[in-house]
This record gives C-alpha cells, structure tokens and sequence, in this order.
C-alpha cells in the first residue's frame, strides 16, 4: 500500500489501466512549516488524467489519484508561509515541486525543471507518489500555489490551471500576443477554447481550424472567433494561406502538419500543445523556403501561471464548464474520450465527494 | 520560329549543361543579355561545385528545365557595369551567388530578404526577369542585376571564397536569426559535408563551443584537427549519444537525406533549437513529446538576402574563413558530381572555370 502519512484523506483513484475510478482512502502529510492545506471545492477533469488513468503514456503507477486543475480554500498555513492565509481561494495545476535551484527554476520556469514534480503520479520527497485533486483536500509547497482572485468563480477558474496556462505561456514566450496579430487555434476543446479567449483577450484575430464544419457556430457566436476553417477542405485552407503569425495546435490525436505549416505566414510559428504520442510527419520545405518553426510548450512557471490568473481576472476569461458530481466521473471519461464535452468537465468536489462507497 | 539557347540574346556564352535527368554534363553553346543599365557582366573565374547543383541536373526535385547550367557559387571579375551601377566599376572582383532576381518592391523584399521574395528567381532553372531561362556559372561569363552581384573582399581568395556564396550563406543566415551566435554556447552541427565544414568554422569565429555530429566515425580527426571542432560525437555510438543528451544549445541539422530527428532533438538543451538546412526528399518524422517536454523548436533557413550574404563575406574575410576545396578542371566535372554522390569531397568542389572553360 506504500508508506502512511500523518493526515487520512479520500478520493477517487483508478486502480488498474481499465481506468475505472472507485473511492480510495489514503493519507497526505501534516502540514509543514512552507506548506499551504487546503479544502477541495472543485477539480477539472484534464484530458492527460484520462491518459493517465488509463496507462497510454506507460509511465503510470498504480492507484492514480488525477486531478491537476484544484481550487479551494485554505485550512492552514505552515509557519514560514508568507504569501496565503486561512480562508484564502487557492488553485494547485500540474505542478507540486521542483529543484528550486537550476536555471529553469530561477528564471521561473520549473515546468521544464529536470527534477519537477508533477501534481499526481510523481515521486514526492518524501517517497510517496504524489496523488491529486479528485480528493477532499490538498497539502502543497507555498511556491506552487496560486492565487484565484476574487472575482472569478472557483470552479470555472479550475481549468485555467492547466488548460489555461498551457496556451497562455507557447504566447508569451513566442510574442503570439500583439493585438492585431492574427492567430490560429486548432482543435476546439479544453485547450482549444480556452486559447480563443486568450488570444481575443490580447487583442488579437482568432481563426479556429476545426475538422467539423459543426462547431463553426459556437466558435464564432459562443467563444467570439473571428472566422472559422475546415482544415480538410482545401478551398478554405487555400484562401487562408501566409495569413497567420502563429497557431496553437492543441490537438493530441495524428494529424498532418503540411496544411497547417501552409497557412502561417514567413516566419510563422506552429506551437505544439497537445501531445500525439506518435512522431507526426514534419514537412520540412516549408519551414526552409518560408523560415517557419515548429515548437513546443508545457505547461508554464509558477509565476507566469498567476500572471495567466490575474489576466483572466481581468478580463473576465474562465473556462465554459460542465460542472459533475463525483459518481458521475466515470461517465464523463467515457465521454470524455468521445470529446462530447463543452469543454471542461469539473467535479464538484466539496459538495459530492464523499469517503463511503458509491453504490 | 521559337529562339534557341544560342540565339535568343545577342551575346554568344559558352558553358557546360545538362540535357536529361542522367545529369551528365557536357559543353554548351548558348546566350546572354546585353549589359543593362543595372547590370553587371561578370568574367567567370571560378565556381562552386554546391549539391543542389547534383540534385538539379539529375531532376531529383522534379522541376529542372534541361538544358540545365548550374553553378550558384560564382566569383570574377566585373568587365562591364551600367550606367546605373554605383557599386561596382570595371576591374572589380565580385562575387553571385544562388538568386539573381526579385520584384524588389515586397516586404521581404524592402527587408533585404530577397530569398523570400514570392518573386525570387534562382540563377539558374528558372525563369529570368525577361520572361528567359536563367543558366548558372559553369560558363565564361554572367549579367546580373546589380543588387545580386557581391563585392567579393580583398583578402578572400577568388577559389576557396567561391563556395560561401551559398554554403556560407545558407549556415551564417540561421545562425544570426535565431540568435545563434552568443559565444560559449554550444553548437552541434549534424553532417559534415559542404555546409557543415563551413559552419564549424563561421562557429568557431563567433566563439561558439561546436561538436560534430556524424554517422561517420573517420571524420573525427578533420574535424578536430582541420575544422576547429571541439569535439566529434558519432550518432552510432548509443552510449557517447546518451551521454551528449541535453548538452547542446542548438544544431544545426545539414543532412539532407531523410534522418531521424528524435536523437537530435535528445541533444538539445530545454528551450534548444534545430534548425533543418538539408532539403530531404521525402517529410521527416518529428517525435511530439522532445518537443512539448522541452520547450524545443525546430526551425528551417533557406540562404540569405544580399544584404546579409555581403555581411556573411566581410566576416569571413575578417575572420579568414574560406570553404576547404578540391579545385578541378571544367572537363572532370562528370567524375565529381560522381564523387559528390557519395560525399567524396573534402568539403567542396570548385570549377576553375577561366582555366579551363574553352569552347572546342
């Protein structure tokens, strides 16, 4: 069962690669002096927890406790905290620790830190596997927790945790983010929608490459694109061509790059944000004849994470959610997997998650 | 009657051609413009023997237009200018490399970046201003425009200079843009063939730390020894592969067979990039997961604009970078595209073409 901790918890965890989730009593450790302790009201449900629960990347250890998209209230605060208090609206994303030391970590970017510690299924410093939000409550090191400023609603603030900062840092860090530029947004999912909020919201032009011409409607009415493109008819990606600074691909399935590489225009970049799990076929032409770059992203650092936060304060951007009681969560993985969610699940945790069996 | 090669412009030229897609090269008579008012005629004295040149004459790329005179690496002299040139006078040595031609009134165009130009004409397989078939510098001599003529610097030998007009070009350009050139970084360079061999040594002289990366072990001691390299890494060691992981700041990738980039990619350093200058005939496989995980990039570059290009051979010259040669005679140009083929060259093929070049 591995080695007990001094605080008891509950929550779901899958416990083999059916990926079926079932009610799991663990423990979590007492709070300690840099430590944040918080109550669970509600956890987006990430498409990287179904691949987790279910073992497609191989690296799974079971029982899986997923969650990496957590909000909720502060109980207690070790006594080196400086930045939170009890009572505090805090989120914890898909990160829980890091080396602290090396140049990504001080140039705050611990996403990409050799030694991070992901938020579930990771090895902790204490030698107990990290487990995440599909639980009651959260202990987590001050550094990697964030702030949910006042205004927002907790549970469709959740996703922005992981969904949000996922296309928000590839935009920062490769200058997509100048009003007026003309952006691209592939696929239109958790990431995806997402991703049209945030471009609008810095003022750029959002067009939604899409396989279905069915979701031209709430691209362009619900989510405020400005054009709408079937990237498998040809037409349409022809009279699009050399017209976008950048594309967000947030699509995690195979898929054809020469089309896309098409209509950036020189020197455009494609960001790569979801994560075929096959090497894609890389066109290489393009990218000599119009010096246009492939890239990829991660997530983001703790401080650009709060940045991303307090933009989506601002500017009123938060995820459009589908709020689920824990016993549905099975459920919502199968549907999931169909992509029949607009967009996000959350589990309402507080309110549904409870320690006796579900029946 | 439609106008042969020989008589569609009014100067007789004499060069060397390929007819079909055997890419046999053989003498060729055709013809030139007259020396316009913005035009530069170039004596030929020497020019670089570049791959492309190869894939060309044999039609690998599907679009040569036989008769086909390559040669993208020209060095000579000018021995005419028109009454337009301010640049260059008679008796100057001057240098064209791989385009002759743009609209010069786009944006790439307005940024001196020529070779994005929608309108970029190659010079040679393509079609000219005037509506004729470019032909390249394995002839006597060339009329160029001159925005695409290059004052070759004094200290830079006509022969062994030849070949930075593309080769120079095609690594220096990259390595500017994408900010490749922050001494005590390290550089990996993949393939070392006539681009490679030249980006050790434009490495070298912007105080970059480079490796060599090749599937040929014999190339360690010249790469060490001749080019400057600091070391050598065979990618068919898996253990010495292991232990390069996550060293390198960037690479530059020159190989143009289709390879794969997943041990590459390894190389890199979080944030690290690739750059692709090698024109693989079929797409590559590009592996997600390297890349999301490490914020890594993959990035192409293709030559340079002229302003970058005169750039590129003042800093050799300041530097005494030059391309390491293997001078030969028009008539051998057969058995050294052979050779070429099978990467027989250390590092380039250059035509001495005022030597040798003469109608029978």
């Amino acid at each position: 069962m591995g080695k007990v901790l001094e605080k008891e918890a509950f929550g779901l965890a899958a416990k083999d690669n059916s990926g079926v989730l079932s009610p799991f009593s663990f423990s979590r450790r007492e709070t300690g002096e840099k430590d944040v302790r918080f109550k669970v009201l509600f956890c987006g449900i990430c498409h990287s927890d179904l691949h987790m629960v279910k073992n497609e990347w191989g690296s799974s250890i079971y029982p899986v406790v997923p969650g990496h998209e957590i909000v909720g209230v502060v109980t207690e605060v070790g006594a080196k905290v400086t930045k939170f208090k009890t009572g505090d609206n805090v989120g914890v994303g898909c990160l829980v620790g890091s080396c602290g030391s090396c140049d990504n970590c001080t140039e705050g970017m611990e996403n990409y830190c050799p030694k991070l510690i992901q938020t579930y299924g990771f090895k902790y410093y204490d030698d107990t596997i990290t487990c995440g939000g599909y639980s009651d409550h959260m202990v987590c090191d001050e550094g990697f927790v964030i702030r949910i400023p006042d205004n927002l609603p907790m549970d469709a603030a959740a996703p922005l945790l992981c969904a949000g900062i996922t296309v928000y840092s590839p935009m920062k860090y490769h200058g997509l983010d100048k009003p007026g530029m003309h952006i691209g947004v592939v696929g239109l999912g958790g990431l995806g929608h997402v991703g049209v909020k945030f471009a609008k919201a810095m003022g750029c032009k959002v067009t939604v490459i899409s396989t279905s011409e069915g979701k031209r409607d709430e691209a362009i009415n619900r989510l405020g694109a400005d054009t709408f493109l079937v990237s498998r008819d040809p037409k349409q990606v022809k009279d699009a061509m050399g017209t976008m600074d950048g594309i967000i691909d947030t699509v995690s399935a195979t898929h054809p790059l020469l089309p896309l590489l098409g209509l950036l225009k020189h020197k455009g970049k494609l960001v790569m944000v979801g994560a075929p799990v096959k090497p894609l076929e890389l066109p290489v032409l393009p990218l000599i004849f119009e010096r246009k770059m492939v890239v990829g992203s991660l997530i983001g650092g703790i401080k650009e994470t709060q940045e991303m936060m307090d933009m989506a304060a601002k500017h009123n951007i938060t995820a459009d959610i589908e709020l689920i009681s824990a016993d549905y969560v099975n459920t919502a993985m199968e549907r999931l997997e169909k992509a029949d969610v607009r967009y996000r699940f959350v589990i309402d945790v507080a309110n549904t998650l409870k320690p006796s069996p579900i029946l | 009657m439609a106008k042969s090669p020989e008589t569609e412009h009014p100067n007789k030229v004499f060069g060397w051609a390929a007819r079909d897609k055997s890419g046999v090269l053989s003498p060729f008579n055709f013809s030139r413009r007259d020396n316009g008012e913005n035009d530069v005629t170039v004596k030929i004295l020497f020019c670089g023997v570049c791959h492309t040149d190869l894939h060309t004459v044999k039609n690998d790329w599907g679009y040569s237009y036989y008769p086909v005179v390559p040669g993208h690496e020209i060095v000579g002299i000018a021995t005419k200018v028109g009454k337009n040139v301010t640049k260059f006078k008679e008796g100057d040595r001057v240098g064209v490399g791989v385009i002759t031609g743009s609209c010069q009134s786009c944006e790439s165009c307005d940024q001196d970046l020529e070779n994005y130009c929608p309108q970029m004409s190659f010079t040679y397989n393509a079609i000219g201003a005037d509506g004729t078939k470019n032909y390249g510098g394995y002839s006597d001599n060339i009329v160029v425009d001159q925005r695409f003529v290059l004052r070759f610097p004094e200290n830079l030998p006509s022969d062994s200079g030849a070949p930075l007009l593309c080769a120079g070009i095609t690594v220096y350009s990259p390595m500017k843009y994408y900010g490749m050139t922050e001494a005590g970084k390290h550089l990996g360079v993949a393939g070392l063939g006539g681009l490679g061999h030249v980006a050790v040594k434009i490495a070298k002289a912007f105080g970059l730390k480079v490796t060599v990366i090749s599937s040929s072990p014999k190339k360690e001691e010249e790469a060490i020894t001749q080019l400057g390299a600091d070391s050598f890494l065979v990618t068919t060691d898996p253990q010495k592969m292991q232990a390069a992981i996550g060293t390198m700041d960037y690479i530059i990738d020159t190989v143009s067979a289709v390879h794969a980039l997943y041990p590459l990619l390894g190389l890199l350093k979080v944030n690290g990039k690739l750059i692709a200058l090698g024109l693989p005939e079929k797409p590559l496989e590009l592996p997600m997961f390297p890349l999301v995980l490490g914020r890594k990039m993959v990035g192409g570059s293709d030559i340079g604009g002229m302003k970058e290009t005169q750039e590129m051979l003042d800093f050799c010259a300041k530097h005494n970078i030059t391309a390491d040669i293997e001078l030969i005679k028009m008539d051998e140009i057969n058995s050294a595209m052979e050779r070429l083929a099978k990467s027989d060259v250390k590092y380039r093929f250059v035509i001495d073409v005022a030597n040798s070049l003469s109608p029978p």
